[in-house]
């Protein structure tokens, strides 16, 4: 491992470990592996682990918890060398509807680009996105990996109400919005996956680490793909990568 | 049982929030005040993770179909039994038939009411507390009908005369921790931060609190990170954001404070309006 981490106090009962702060594949697997590392390790203190782009959280137990003997052996773990580490991460292919009843700003993204509406629908579908980690809202994952072109920045005005569902692209980042929420992204699709389902003891399918591409389908089929959703029956599509 | 007459202003099951679900973007939720919620179950007999109702500044009506032991603590709504007088902070004994309601509020924001037993409702992803999307529904509403669990202690404790330390109600003054982003801050700013007494906007809900007045603010946005309750955020255009309970579990904004528990639980207290002071805690 080769990155220099900062380690800050956050609060009473947490350690914010920092990475250098850049989207980057290469921290977010070093991130994961450390994370197993702990759960593999006797921190019978240690409550949850979060982590974002480059930063991971870990909570105490506040009754036994000591800062400065915790960062020394959270580094000391650090710098031991690795067990071997496995993880199998999976591809998702995720229908997406780019209809324009769906995507109210692909049109204007399109203007605005220069691009041709089906060349933004093949490049934003073309790409392997990463999952960085799930955070926002409930099922809302932070992907890495939108075509450069499709840089577009968030609307001036947010949205009051976005719908369940929408595929969208603010600045650097592309996404899913999981359940009807205010937001300020540019809507060019929608999917009729269910990104959150508090129904399951794993709400979310996706994990990070995980990949994930989208691929375009008529409204026809996502009509049809809906009605497998609402059935509980549908399985989306996915293959299991080598780690 | 207890049922619904009227349901008050926003009135919620709450208990200590959904720990361990974080990494799928769930946020903690759980009572805004845990010390009045403990105060109430610990008065009713109860473990300290037993469902209360949360009621913010106006009261529902309740009708009690069982015999019950209940406490009611935090924010001081003039609540009355069958029309009588009841205090907060103290054991009341219940009868099949009484009706529980709540006046006009004197004093905090928030008011909690736990019964022996503790309220009997759906457990989502390990709590009961309502948050949209995740629990059916958000708050109670009129004709809701609750469930109560079997009373774990067969005999009540009485108390009776003991004082209950709630000085943490009627304080102005948040106790703080540095922030991840604190040092990023120039010298003037973090004597401002301290210096200065801040007022709660008219934007304050269980998701966070913002603060009226402006502070300059020359930082960047960070790389989305995680953030908590009690997390204290600056924006770009120069508003400080409280986030509260049921704050979402990431942000981009540089975090440069983060409130102690004490903190979060005088805050949700407060209203629009009302002035704050931060003091910063040392660090372990």
């Amino acid at each position: 491992m080769t990155f220099e981490l900062k380690y800050k106090q956050f609060g009473a009962s947490s350690i914010l470990m920092e990475w250098p702060q850049r989207i980057d594949k290469a921290i977010l697997n070093d991130i994961l592996r450390f994370k197993s590392k702990i759960e593999q390790s006797d921190f019978s203190n240690i409550m949850t682990l979060n982590h974002a782009y480059a930063s991971l959280l870990i909570t105490y137990d506040v009754s036994n918890f000591d800062v400065s003997s915790e960062i020394l052996k959270l580094s000391d773990l650090y710098q031991s060398a690795d067990e071997v580490y496995e993880s199998k991460y999976t591809l998702w292919k995720i229908p997406v509807c780019y209809d324009q009843s769906f995507g109210i700003d692909l049109e204007s993204l399109s203007k605005e680009k220069c691009i041709d509406v089906d060349d933004v629908i093949k490049m934003h579908s073309q790409s392997v996105y990463t999952i960085y980690f799930i955070g926002f809202l409930p099922g809302f994952l932070y992907l890495g990996g939108l075509d450069e072109q499709l840089f577009t920045p968030r609307r001036a005005t947010p949205r009051l109400k976005i719908e369940k569902g929408a595929v969208a692209i603010g600045g650097k980042q592309t996404g899913v919005y999981p359940s009807e929420s205010p937001g300020g992204w540019n809507i060019i699709g929608n999917s009729p996956v269910h990104f959150f389902d508090v129904s399951k003891a794993e709400p979310c399918f996706a994990k990070a680490g995980d990949s994930l591409q989208f691929y375009p389908v008529t409204l026809k089929v996502y009509q049809d793909i809906q009605t497998l959703v609402d059935a509980g029956i549908y399985q989306i599509e996915s293959e299991v990568l080598d780690g | 049982m207890v049922k619904v007459l009227s349901a008050g202003l926003y009135t919620t099951i709450q208990d200590n929030g959904r720990m361990g679900y974080q990494h799928y973007g769930v946020p903690v939720s759980g009572v805004m005040d845990s010390r009045a919620a403990a105060i109430a179950n610990a008065l009713v007999g109860n473990n300290q993770d037993a469902a209360v109702l949360e009621i913010t500044m106006s009261g529902p009506k309740l009708v009690f179909e069982i015999d019950a032991a209940i406490a009611i603590t935090g924010a001081n709504m003039k609540a009355s039994i069958n029309k009588n007088r009841i205090e907060n902070n103290r054991i009341i004994s219940i009868k099949k038939g009484d009706v529980l309601r709540y006046g006009t509020l004197v004093s905090g924001f928030r008011t909690y009411l736990a019964v022996s037993g503790g309220f009997k409702t759906n457990e989502v992803l390990g709590s009961k507390s309502m948050y949209q999307g995740i629990t059916e529904f958000r708050n109670l509403k009129k004709g809701d009908v609750l469930n109560i669990n079997k009373s774990l202690t067969a005999s009540q404790k009485h108390f009776a005369g003991l004082k209950i330390d709630d000085s943490y109600l009627t304080s102005s003054t948040l106790e703080v921790y540095q922030g991840p982003e604190f040092d990023r801050l120039s010298e003037i700013q973090k004597k401002q931060l301290f210096k200065n007494i801040f007022t709660v906007s008219k934007d304050n809900n269980r998701m966070a609190y913002q603060l009226k007045e402006p502070f300059e603010n020359t930082l960047e946005p960070i790389l989305t990170s995680s953030v908590l309750p009690g997390t204290v955020q600056l924006t770009p255009s120069g508003k400080l954001i409280v986030l509260m309970r049921d704050c979402q579990t990431t942000g981009g904004y540089p975090r440069v404070l983060q409130l102690s528990e004490m903190a979060i639980n005088t805050l949700a207290q407060k209203f629009t309006g009302d002035k704050i002071k931060f003091n910063l805690k040392a660090l372990l």
